[in-house]
């Protein structure tokens, strides 16, 4: 293990840097700001703001549900209850959240200055915020969408729900594809070109590699969602009649690319969850985890099979049986690297020294609830037990287990885990527990019986059900779980809240882990690291410290990265990088009156494009001293 | 008689009958004579009448063992996970933020960990393997349910109700009818799927797995249902504002009783002899009634809502949400959208002796 060198920066050479990667100062500063820290902290922050108004809703949902024939919510703001509660938690919350957090830490833990494309960056955390807000002010003005968040056509279409819910909904998507498709190329771009050096690939820590392999996918799965949405926005807005029955269209051509899509995206948010898992098991295990290429080929196995499911969402569908069973076949067979991976760490786990805190409870409880919600989605893949259970609450008990399981569990303990490298102060243990267990337990108790009550014959989107059959009690129960998820959440928001102040200083490695985040103070300083890391293994900070052990010879003075090659990670050139800019924010604020505009009028987008045009046009516009520097300054390292 | 059933979301406001003025009603219905009106109500449905554990047909019933046979292999996989996982955190040893990382076993490798990830890797695919073969043979048996002499009935869904069309080969002997199927106990179904405006899906789980009906295109279901008694059904496919008010009965019946019930079905309604009930009519064919609801041998014979040729035979109203029975059927008259908000179907304010006349007529339609 090593100690941070004794060689220690020099003061001066520290305080110019931190001068030179700063933010400008003022509001416009902040809005300028192309900081991957500041743009990750906001993002995590935003995406969990909507957790929360994503979660409000839901538990809205089961106080209505508690009883039979209860009459606090009527059916029309029920659907936009569960519309809005699908549409947030998977485009608002989960997929986000997990770019976020990509976005603070795939630099530091890959040794980087900072982030590429740092201002395409802030322009799509931008996007993503006003996406966001444009949903929720449609929804406190009563627009808010109402066609479930996988809005089936015809029902989404112009004839059976007209007004404008529904066009909110699908320009929702326009901006969540667009903020998370260049979130992909920022990451991809990230790992792939600024590496220490000497990370080659085959040492690339397995978070990382669980962030590229979900950025590759986002880039593969959203241009299907963007055709279907953009489809479903020329019929609602133009009267094209891609989705319409009676005029050639059809409303099955939706299902298959919105499932081609949305299958995938279950997994954008699965596999970043098993990258913290690696992470955390490998920390609180003290040791790496067992089977680093199995586990990689692993992720990268189930990228590609999450893209041949898409059909186990369409069983009840008149397809073809024998191509039902291929789905069948695809759907079980997904289940293979996700159980090596699970091997792998219960190896991980019993020849490890095992150091139970909270980051690790939350991952430890992984296995319990991810496991069992695999084995729901075993049944569900098989044709005729899905003929039953689609479309019941069994479906919605499965898909809890699997994405708070697979996804929110490991992402508190995430939380749990980097929160004092981005804040320098631990979050308290003992609440951290309390956190823990009533987040299992009302978890638990809240989504267990739905499989019950699922194959009790209790339909998915109903806003009430009669009494006498049977549903009463579970549905109770369900609620109640409900709330104590709530209360585990408020004090997981007070744990977070109280310990920004009061927390025990962290130090730079307060959990003595050996990925490169861990090499720099917490908060780290501006330029990430006072001197960029070189690498020698898979374990950094774990093993025996070999020189060359930083990178010499980056400016100081002026804003340089090192860019390095894909594969071995060599060093390759020295580029200069972008200085903060306001064009981002502004480029996005045109932008979103494009998107809103052409809501109400297809002529939006072509005069909304002039503001957007002289945006873009400020923000690339050459200027003649920063190009000079930067020709003068990119040349080979020697 | 007054059943318990309350109807499905009333808002507090509707001026719904109370159980009281109901049990009243009913007392009146009694002592004026009525008396076969009192043996239409329906029985509520109890627990496990919408179940896809309490099997009435075979198809349902494939579906069910293979659900056990999962359960048990799922079961038994997830035990020997929690098992290994349990003894890992078991026996693992100890450590804290001091434990020096060890480096050395995963650098030489590790080879009774990888031999143990291998063999359990083999054993989930080798599993996963039968349990798909077990999948596709259930899907066969399902597909392989005995057809001759199958009953067809053409099911359209519309928001937020079930038209049945019974063909024949003799085209005189289709009938009509909303919201209620009857089935022989033991004879095949072969059901033929439409939707007129979203998509909805089929879905009785004591007889059978779901079906879309999609816009557009046609489904076919086959099932069959051996055990008499009253079941469930409900939209399983979201649908609009009222997906949760959209069930449709059942009624599975020895062949005699289906017989005679599918013979009233297919005569025409009959025309009242009470002069109140003949007023009703000529309320229901003047006013709005007859723009969207048929009634064969009258002349309203619209197909926008549903056939009420035999409306007084059902056993609820408006795709199963309000029991059938003189005052809810006046109620729901009145203002549906006080028991199904959002339904299409439009309040009506009559005359108190108008609505009187109308349901008296309704009720005549046997």
């Amino acid at each position: 293990m090593s100690e941070p060198p004794a060689d220690a920066v020099p003061a001066a050479e520290a305080a110019r840097l931190h001068a030179t990667w700063s933010d400008p100062p003022g509001l416009l500063g902040r809005l300028a700001s192309i900081d991957h820290k500041v743009i990750g902290r906001r993002f995590i922050a935003t995406a969990f703001g909507f957790f929360l108004a994503g979660g409000l809703l839901a538990a809205l949902m089961r106080l209505q549900l508690a009883r039979p024939q209860n009459g606090l919510v009527g059916p029309d703001l029920y659907a936009q209850l569960f519309t809005m509660h699908g549409t947030t938690m998977m485009f608002l919350f989960a997929v986000p959240v997990m770019q976020a957090f990509a976005v603070y830490l795939v630099p530091l833990m890959v040794g980087a200055r900072s982030i590429a494309f740092p201002r395409m960056n802030a322009f799509a955390y931008w996007i993503y915020l006003m996406g966001g807000l444009m949903l929720y002010g449609a929804f406190l003005l009563n627009v808010g969408p109402d066609a479930g968040w996988f809005a089936y056509v015809p029902l989404a279409g112009p004839e059976y729900s007209p007004g404008k819910r529904v066009d909110f909904w699908a320009q929702l998507i326009t901006f969540t594809e667009l903020s998370g498709l260049l979130e992909a190329i920022v990451i991809i771009t990230t790992v792939f070109k600024l590496r220490a050096p000497g990370m080659a690939l085959h040492r690339v820590p397995l978070f990382v590699w669980a962030m590229l392999v979900t950025a590759f996918m986002v880039l593969f799965a959203m241009p299907a969602v963007m055709l279907a949405s953009t489809g479903l926005i020329l019929d609602r807005l133009v009267g094209t009649h891609f989705y319409n029955p009676g005029e050639g269209g059809d409303a099955l051509l939706w299902q298959h690319l919105f499932w081609f899509f949305g299958h995938p995206e279950v997994y954008f948010i699965f596999i970043p969850g098993l990258g913290f898992m690696s992470a955390l098991l490998a920390t609180f295990s003290r040791r790496p985890v067992f089977g680093y290429s199995a586990m990689v080929l692993s992720l990268i196995a189930t990228a590609f099979l999450s893209f041949g499911l898409w059909v186990h969402h369409m069983f009840a569908t008149n397809l073809p049986e024998l191509g039902k069973s291929f789905f069948t076949a695809a759907s079980m067979m997904i289940a293979i690297p996700s159980a090596v991976q699970i091997f792998c760490w219960i190896a991980t786990l019993a020849t490890g020294r095992l150091w139970f805190r909270t980051p690790m409870l939350f991952a430890l409880a992984f296995f319990f609830i991810l496991v069992l919600g695999g084995m729901t989605g075993l049944m569900l893949a098989s044709v005729p037990l899905d003929l039953q259970v689609h479309d019941t609450y069994f479906v919605v008990a499965h898909l809890h287990y699997v994405l708070i399981g697979g996804a929110v569990f490991p992402l508190f303990g995430a939380l749990y885990y980097w929160y004092p490298k981005m804040t320098g102060r631990l979050m308290s243990e003992r609440l951290g527990r309390w956190n823990f267990w009533l987040f299992f337990v009302g978890f638990n108790l809240t989504f267990f019986p739905m499989h019950q009550l699922g194959l009790e014959g209790m339909p998915r989107r109903v806003y009430t059900y009669p009494a006498g059959l049977g549903w009463d009690g579970l549905n109770l129960l369900a609620t109640v779980g409900a709330l104590v998820i709530a209360a585990s959440v408020a004090l997981l928001l007070f744990n977070a809240w109280r310990s920004a102040r009061h927390g025990e200083p962290a130090g730079d490695n307060p959990w003595q882990a050996a990925t490169l985040e861990w090499a720099t103070a917490s908060p780290p300083p501006r330029a990430n690291f006072d001197r960029p890391p070189v690498v020698h293994g898979r374990e950094p900070l774990w093993e025996a410290p070999r020189e060359p052990r930083h990178v010499k010879g980056l400016a100081t003075d002026a804003r340089e990265v090192l860019v390095t090659t894909v594969l071995d990670a060599q060093p390759d050139h020295r580029a200069g990088y972008p200085d903060p800019s306001i064009w981002p924010f502004v480029s996005a604020l045109a932008t979103t009156v494009l998107f809103v505009g052409s809501i109400f009028t297809p002529w939006a987008a072509v005069w909304g494009l002039a503001p957007v045009a002289i945006a873009l046009t400020a923000w690339f516009w050459p200027k003649p001293h920063e190009t000079d520097a930067h020709l003068r300054m990119e040349r080979a390292p020697r | 008689m007054a059943t318990r059933i309350r109807p499905l979301q009333r808002r507090p406001h509707a001026r719904g009958p109370e159980p009281r003025t109901f049990a009243a009603a009913a007392l009146a219905a009694l002592v004026l004579g009525l008396l076969p009106l009192a043996a239409v109500a329906a029985p509520p449905f109890g627990a496990g009448s919408q179940d896809a554990l309490r099997t009435g047909g075979p198809q349902a019933a494939l579906i069910l063992d293979l659900w056990r046979l999962l359960l048990a292999v799922c079961g038994v996989v997830f035990a020997a996970v929690m098992a290994a996982f349990g003894v890992a955190l078991w026996r693992a040893r100890r450590g804290t933020r001091d434990t020096p990382p060890e480096l050395q076993g995963p650098l030489r490798g590790e080879p009774r960990s990888a031999r143990l990830v291998a063999a359990a890797t083999g054993a989930s695919a080798v599993g996963l393997c039968g349990l798909i073969v077990a999948s596709v043979l259930t899907d066969r048996a399902l597909a392989r349910l005995p057809l001759s002499n199958a009953l067809h009935v053409e099911l359209t869904a519309h928001q937020w109700w079930w038209q049945a069309r019974y063909d024949d080969a003799d085209p005189s002997r289709t009938f009509e009818t909303a919201n209620e199927l009857h089935l022989p106990a033991g004879r095949p179904v072969l059901l033929t799927l439409h939707a007129d405006d979203v998509i909805h899906s089929f879905w009785v789980p004591n007889l059978s797995g779901k079906k879309d009906l999609i816009p557009g295109r046609t489904a076919t279901l086959a099932l069959r249902a051996d055990v008499p008694g009253r079941y469930r059904g409900q939209c399983a496919e979201f649908c609009g504002l009222q997906h949760a008010g959209m069930a449709l009965e059942v009624v599975v019946e020895p062949d005699a009783a289906y017989a005679a019930w599918a013979e009233r079905q297919r005569r025409p309604a009959e025309p009242p002899t009470d002069p109140q009930a003949q007023r009703g009519q000529r309320l229901f064919l003047a006013g709005t009634c007859a723009m969207c609801h048929a009634i064969q041998g009258t002349d309203a014979a619209a197909r926008r809502a549903p056939d009420l040729t035999h409306l007084a035979g059902r056993a609820r109203l408006a795709a199963g949400t309000v029991p059938n029975g003189r005052a809810q059927l006046a109620a729901w008259i009145a203002d549906p959208a006080a028991f199904k908000p959002g339904t299409n179907m439009p309040g009506h304010r009559y005359a108190p002796e108008d609505l009187d006349a109308l349901v008296a007529y309704l009720e005549t339609l046997r």
